[in-house]
């Protein structure tokens, strides 16, 4: 038990003296991420909504394959982008393979279907007459969408969020695409797993604690814009 | 009022993407990036983070090393989807170099395996200096011990050492992990089990392990590192120039010096001896 309090006292220390490479490594975690569940929103937002308020042809199929999705596990992920970015692979000629971008892509494969299943859960529960209602006053296609948007903020934030902390806690995924290579592709989830293998405890310890710490605010800064919102119901009485 | 919280959300998003692209640069570029194949060894001891800056200063070249298991490091040279490589496990090695997927094997360093157990010792192995001889009393006795089991370079010298011992091990004393060294070792400690361990990983986790070292010293316990270039027809794209530059510096006095100190600072000893120039037989 004793080690872990070290690893506390270490995580404090290292971000007290401002160690430049757990400090790189943090941000980097957050650029990947932030920039993975930016694509992933933009993505699966739109995919929800279509999947919530159009009926087509193997629509449920599609429903199925998405929920499907947001429980894919990120090392199945990591093995089929490696395979496709290989040098022998399709896009080989790219040279992605261990570079930030090869793991954004890699992260957007398990973020999108998180967020696009949520995002059409959020579409789902809205009365279907508002829509009517929205027409019905003369609102133009992206006005009524914007308007809808709005309305599911809620869930669609919990979205966000559900993404976002499927992305930058992964570490399976990060490992195989990116490599780990310091200063190049290493999150604090894969130098968290190369400190253990070292048997440097501590200094895993305190990176898992930074990245907890991370993840908490990110989520307390979207929590706070989730529930300012409800402040405006009527208290019961 | 409403604005202003999504603001610095906002704010923050557009800050991480104008920051990308200069991370991003580090993948193009092509022929300035090497992919060095190695195994997590190298990697955990901490020898890639002193040897690779020292090597991209001199050249110019980013390194990427790719940390896995000895088998897939290999196998991984062999369908050009690395530079160089550098790994352990010389039998498996020659197989490569055989059959043309790699060239100009070089020996680049050398420490030792260890056979590690219970300190009471049930197998007896502390009275003899012979590995093999210690493999065939761990299994006559069924002592509990724990495999790799991954194909990397000390699982391929624990089935060298069991193959010259006639045993083929199996049965509930027979335990594999399928994990790193330092995970493997772990479970050694807990289940109280022999292992085979290569000597700076056990260093490392040496306060956390209870267990001792029974058996060290044995020629066959060599753990020997070597440099291997990719033959360009393995795969497209394959970065010969870079990763003969690599190769070429691995065995250069510069690097050799700098594996010959590595690891006094924090163990009091050095981790590894350089023996670029020298030859297989005459080691030990």
């Amino acid at each position: 038990m004793e080690i872990i309090w070290e690893g506390v006292k270490h995580a404090g220390w290292l971000l007290l003296a401002g160690d430049a490479e757990v400090l790189g490594i943090t941000l980097f975690s957050l650029q990947v991420s932030g920039v993975a569940t930016g694509v992933s929103l933009i993505v699966g937002i739109p995919l929800g909504m279509l999947l919530a308020m159009k009926r087509f042809p193997g629509r449920s199929f599609v429903i199925s394959l998405i929920n499907t999705g947001m429980g894919l596990p990120p090392v199945v992920v990591g093995l089929f982008v490696t395979i496709f970015l290989w040098r022998s692979g399709p896009f080989g000629f790219m040279e992605l393979l261990y570079t930030p971008t090869a793991m954004i892509i890699a992260q957007v494969v398990i973020a999108f279907p998180i967020v696009a299943g949520l995002t059409m859960a959020a579409f789902q529960v809205l009365n279907p007459n508002l829509r009517l209602q929205l027409l019905g006053i003369g609102a133009s296609t992206p006005q009524l969408l914007w308007l809808l948007c709005k309305e599911a903020r809620l869930p669609l934030l919990a979205a966000i969020m559900a993404g976002f902390g499927g992305v930058i806690s992964e570490v399976g995924a990060s490992m195989m695409v990116g490599g780990n290579i310091r200063g190049q592709t290493r999150v604090l989830t894969t130098a968290t797993v190369l400190e253990t293998g070292k048997g440097n405890f501590e200094i895993a310890i305190a990176l898992g604690l930074i990245l907890l710490a991370v993840t908490f605010f990110v989520n307390l800064l979207l929590t706070h814009i989730q529930q300012r919102e409800q402040l405006r119901w009527p208290k019961p009485s | 009022m409403r604005k202003k919280f999504y603001f610095p959300v906002l704010f923050t998003f557009l800050a991480f993407i104008s920051l990308l692209p200069s991370s991003l640069r580090a993948g193009e570029a092509s022929s300035k990036n090497v992919i060095l194949s190695t195994t997590t060894s190298t990697q955990d001891s901490g020898l890639l983070d002193v040897l690779v800056p020292l090597f991209e200063k001199k050249t110019g070249y980013k390194v990427k090393p790719v940390s896995v298991g000895t088998g897939k490091a290999l196998e991984l040279a062999a369908k050009g989807e690395a530079d160089v490589a550098l790994v352990h496990a010389p039998s498996l090695e020659k197989k490569y170099v055989a059959d043309g997927k790699l060239l100009n094997r070089r020996l680049v360093m050398y420490n030792d395996f260890i056979i590690i157990g219970p300190s009471a010792d049930p197998a007896n192995i502390k009275s003899t200096k012979s590995s093999v001889e210690a493999m065939k009393r761990i299994a006559a006795s069924a002592s509990r011990f724990v495999s790799r089991g991954d194909n990397s370079g000390t699982h391929n010298l624990e089935k060298s050492l069991w193959e010259s011992a006639g045993v083929r091990p199996k049965g509930e004393w027979y335990i594999e992990s399928g994990q790193g060294m330092g995970a493997t070792l772990g479970i050694a400690n807990d289940r109280n089990a022999y292992t085979v361990s290569d000597r700076a990983t056990y260093l490392a986790f040496r306060k956390r392990v209870t267990l001792a070292v029974l058996l060290e010293g044995d020629k066959p316990l060599l753990n020997i590192y070597s440099v291997m270039e990719i033959n360009p027809a393995n795969g497209p794209r394959v970065n010969v120039v870079g990763g003969k530059a690599f190769a070429d510096f691995m065995v250069s006095p510069d690097a050799q010096a700098a594996i010959k100190t590595f690891g006094v600072e924090k163990f009091g000893r050095p981790l590894f001896v350089p023996v670029a120039g020298q030859r297989e037989e005459n080691l030990g």
